[in-house]
Parts: structure tokens; sequence; C-alpha cells
């Protein structure tokens, strides 16, 4: 039987990541666990996140699962979900500058108090459904049409110039990366567990991945 | 690429069942509000909105409970309000599935708790209810200010301000309902929904008066709103999700498909 670890430090509703993996693959056991082991043990390994980066990390690095998402990432597909995503990044501006685990080199920005589009002012967070486009083939794009719509919420975000790893680009006022990609792992800034259909596609592609490209 | 402007329906539930009645063609329970949401989701809502009307005590566990059904089969966001006076109560409802949690009246008599929720589980899940209602007389200068009860007790708060200093606590997203427009069917208060979608940065939710298809682009183009939340309209059949997608669609206005 497939294992899917969603790695619970405290942070955000991890209910919904679970039910929606449980809705896609019936047949694999989801645990929401702060607890190493089962975490190494387990085929797929999700890392979840909402809430403040600053609070994040702390969390993350008195549980010690920075280091256990630094050894697990290496070797099992491992999917990163928005502050999840952002959290693997280099460095965060928010709150004032934070250190992240560091598997991308990309930093998180701040949107800002004055983000315009055509000259009409844009409300942060970015907050609803947005166009992704796909600009890698990859199997957890599988069965999801380019420019499909997937739910966000955020303020901070990983510039999309310049990103080598991007794998899908949305924008809003500014390009971003909407998915990053490379090897064995993805991250993305939206929220597939909430996502409708497209999101659930790609949860689905997520627990038959084998980790290849 | 451009972000979607998002419809919610609302659910008003009492006791774990969804009042002002709900009359899908075929649903065969239109009480349940989990078979509601589900219809809802299918037809393509962007977000779900679940008032728990009474928020008495005995009837929490059975919003929990609600709530942890919704979450387990509608994978869209979904936020509860009604009677959330405390960080317990946040914390149990996100434990039960939902995404945002709505504050409404105990934001009025202690502001401080928005921002205690809104550093203890983040902005993003935050919402704050402001129930407006216009005090000010033909002629004179446009002014709201806060009520509370349904929209009987006034508090002498100004709503414009209110607005902002609920951003500035922490608030993610403001749902602004018009008491005056409020089961009117005559449309949004469009002067309310524009000078408060002015004044702050975060999304603003239109809700309150919408009666026809019209009322929700309306609160788009002219209300400036990020969202816009209506209940009856959708209950009765009147209209359907995808109806009023295609309608404010065919007036230039970015929806999700």
């Amino acid at each position: 039987m497939k294992t899917v670890a969603i790695i619970d430090y405290g942070m955000g509703n991890l209910h919904s990541a679970k039910k929606a993996v449980e809705h896609v693959a019936p047949d694999t056991t989801v645990l929401v666990t702060d607890n190493a082991e089962k975490i190494r043990e387990a085929d797929r390994v999700i890392l979840p996140g909402v809430g403040a980066i600053r609070d994040c990390m702390a969390e993350m690095h008195r549980l010690g699962v920075v280091d256990l998402v630094r050894e697990v990432s290496q070797d099992r597909p491992f999917l990163g979900i928005c502050v999840g995503m952002q959290a693997l990044m280099s460095r965060s501006e928010e709150n004032g500058g934070v250190d992240c685990i560091g598997l991308f080199p990309s930093e998180v920005r701040y949107f800002g108090d004055h983000l315009t589009e055509n000259g009409e002012r844009l409300k942060v967070p970015h907050m609803g459904w947005n166009q992704v486009q796909q600009t890698i083939d990859h199997p957890l794009w599988n069965n999801i049409p380019e420019g499909d719509r997937f739910y966000f919420v955020h303020s901070y975000y990983a510039e999309a110039e310049g990103n080598a790893d991007m794998a899908g680009r949305t924008h809003y006022g500014v390009d971003l990366a909407a998915a990053v990609a490379r090897d064995n792992i993805f991250a993305v800034q939206f929220h597939p567990e909430k996502s409708a259909r497209a999101g659930l596609q790609l949860l689905e592609n997520f627990t038959n991945w084998t980790g290849k490209c | 690429m451009a972000l979607a402007k998002r419809i919610i329906p609302c659910l008003d539930v009492d006791k774990g069942r969804v009042v002002k009645g709900v009359n899908f063609v075929d649903i065969r329970d239109a009480g349940d509000p989990v078979e509601v949401a589900r219809r809802y989701n299918e037809q393509g809502a962007d977000e779900i909105t679940f008032l728990d009307i009474t928020a008495s005590h005995e009837s929490r566990d059975t919003t929990y409970e609600t709530v942890e059904r919704m979450a387990a089969e509608v994978f869209i966001p979904l936020t509860v309000g009604g009677g959330v006076r405390t960080v317990d109560d946040i914390r149990k409802l996100l434990n039960a599935g939902a995404d945002k949690v709505s504050i409404n009246t105990a934001a009025v008599f202690n502001p401080e708790f928005v921002r205690e929720a809104a550093e203890r589980f983040g902005s993003q899940c935050i919402v704050v209810a402001i129930d407006a209602k216009r005090v000010s007389e033909e002629g004179e200068e446009l002014r709201w200010e806060i009520f509370t009860h349904g929209g009987r007790k006034p508090t002498g708060l100004d709503a414009i301000e209110w607005a902002r200093k609920m951003v500035d606590m922490g608030a993610g997203e403001l749902l602004l309902t018009s008491m005056d427009r409020d089961g009117t069917k005559v449309g949004f208060d469009l002067g309310l929904t524009k000078a408060i979608s002015d004044a702050v940065i975060v999304p603003v939710i239109a809700s309150g008066g919408v009666g026809e298809l019209q009322h929700l682009a309306d609160g788009v183009t002219q209300g400036g709103a990020d969202a816009v939340l209506a209940a009856s309209i959708f209950h009765f059949g009147q209209h359907t999700i995808p109806e009023a997608k295609a309608f404010m669609k065919a007036q230039g206005i970015e929806v999700r498909d």
C-alpha cells in the first residue's frame, strides 16, 4: 500500500490536503504527522504551510523538520504547497528577512502595497483563481489543460524572471513562479487541495508520480 | 492571464440545515448543507460561505460536524462564520476543514481579537464581516455606520474608518453587507462597496441585495468588488452559477469557466 505523509508542524489546515489526497487515491494511506520515522517510511511526502514564513520556519527548526525535509526530498516524490513551496527557497523578504531551507536558489518577494496592472490597483493578498501557464512538460501537469485556473492566496511570491526551476508561471501585476520543479521535487504556490478539478488532478498525478521527469 | 472575480453562494445554516429554503430542481434533500455545497461545487462556484445563523452552544457541534463532512468532498475554499468569538472557535473551525473564518460582532466588541487571530492563524484565513448601513441624509455627503445584531444596533463607528482599522489589525479579506439592501433584491449598495473597496488593500466581497444577474456584474464593474456573494438567486433555481458567469463574462468581467 502506498503512503503519503503530510508533514505536520502545527501550521494550517492539513485536513483539506489529507481529504483531497484520500479522495483522488482511495488506496493510499495518508498520514498527517510530525513523526520523523513515519515520514522517512512514506513513499511520498507533502510539505504544506500557511501563515507567516517566520513562524513556519521557526516551528520547522524547533521540530527538526528542516533537516528532515532536506533528507526525504532527495529520494522520493516530494510536493511543497503554498508557504511549503516558499520554505524551499533560499530566503524570504517576509518578516524583515527569513532564511529558508534553500533547496531552490530563488528569493521570495512581497507584492508591495502599490501593485498595479494597466493603471488599476491590485489587491493584496493575491486571492482567488488565476491561470497557470505550464512552462515545462512534467508528469504533474498530466491531463491539466494549459492555462487552467488554480486557487491562490498569498502576499509573497517566488520570482519568475531568471528562475531556472520554474515549472509554471502566473501573472498578477508581476510574473511569478506558480510552480517549481527539480528532479523528484515539485512545489506549487497555489492550493491544489482547494482548486477543484484541476487541483485534484495534480494531486492524483502526484500520487502516481515515480519522481522522474 | 488575470485573476478571476469570484462568485460565492452563501448558505445560511441553522442547526445543521440550510434555511431560507433551497429549491434546486433535482436535489432530494435540499436542506442538507453538504448536498447543497456539493451541487454548487459541481456548478463551478468559486468558494462557499457557510453562516451558522444561531451559533448557540448546542448548534456548535453540529456545525463542526457539517463543516467536516463538507470539507471531505467539496474541494474549493470554504469560509465559515457566525458566532466566532474566541481563538479556540477559530482553531476548531479550521481543524474541521474551514479555510477561512469570518469574524463579525466579536470584532466590534474587541478589535484586538482580530489582531490576535491574524497573528495566530495568518491573515489569509481571517475574514472580517462588516455590516453597514447608510446614516447620511439625502443631499448630505454619503456616510455609512457599522451596525450589529442584524442591523438593529448602531455602533457609532464609521464604516470606512472601521474597514481600514480591521485591515490594519490583520483582516485578509472583508465581507461587506449593506444592511439597507440585505433581502431587498434591488442590488448591492454600490456607493458603499466602492468606498470600502477603494479604502483598503485587501479583497472585498460584496453582499446584500442581489436579485438579478446584472446586480452581480454591477458589484464588480461599479462597486469594485473582488468577489460577489448571493444566496436566494441561486438557492431557488432562479439562476445557476454558470449562467451568472456567462452573464458576467459577456460584460467583460474575468471569470473562471
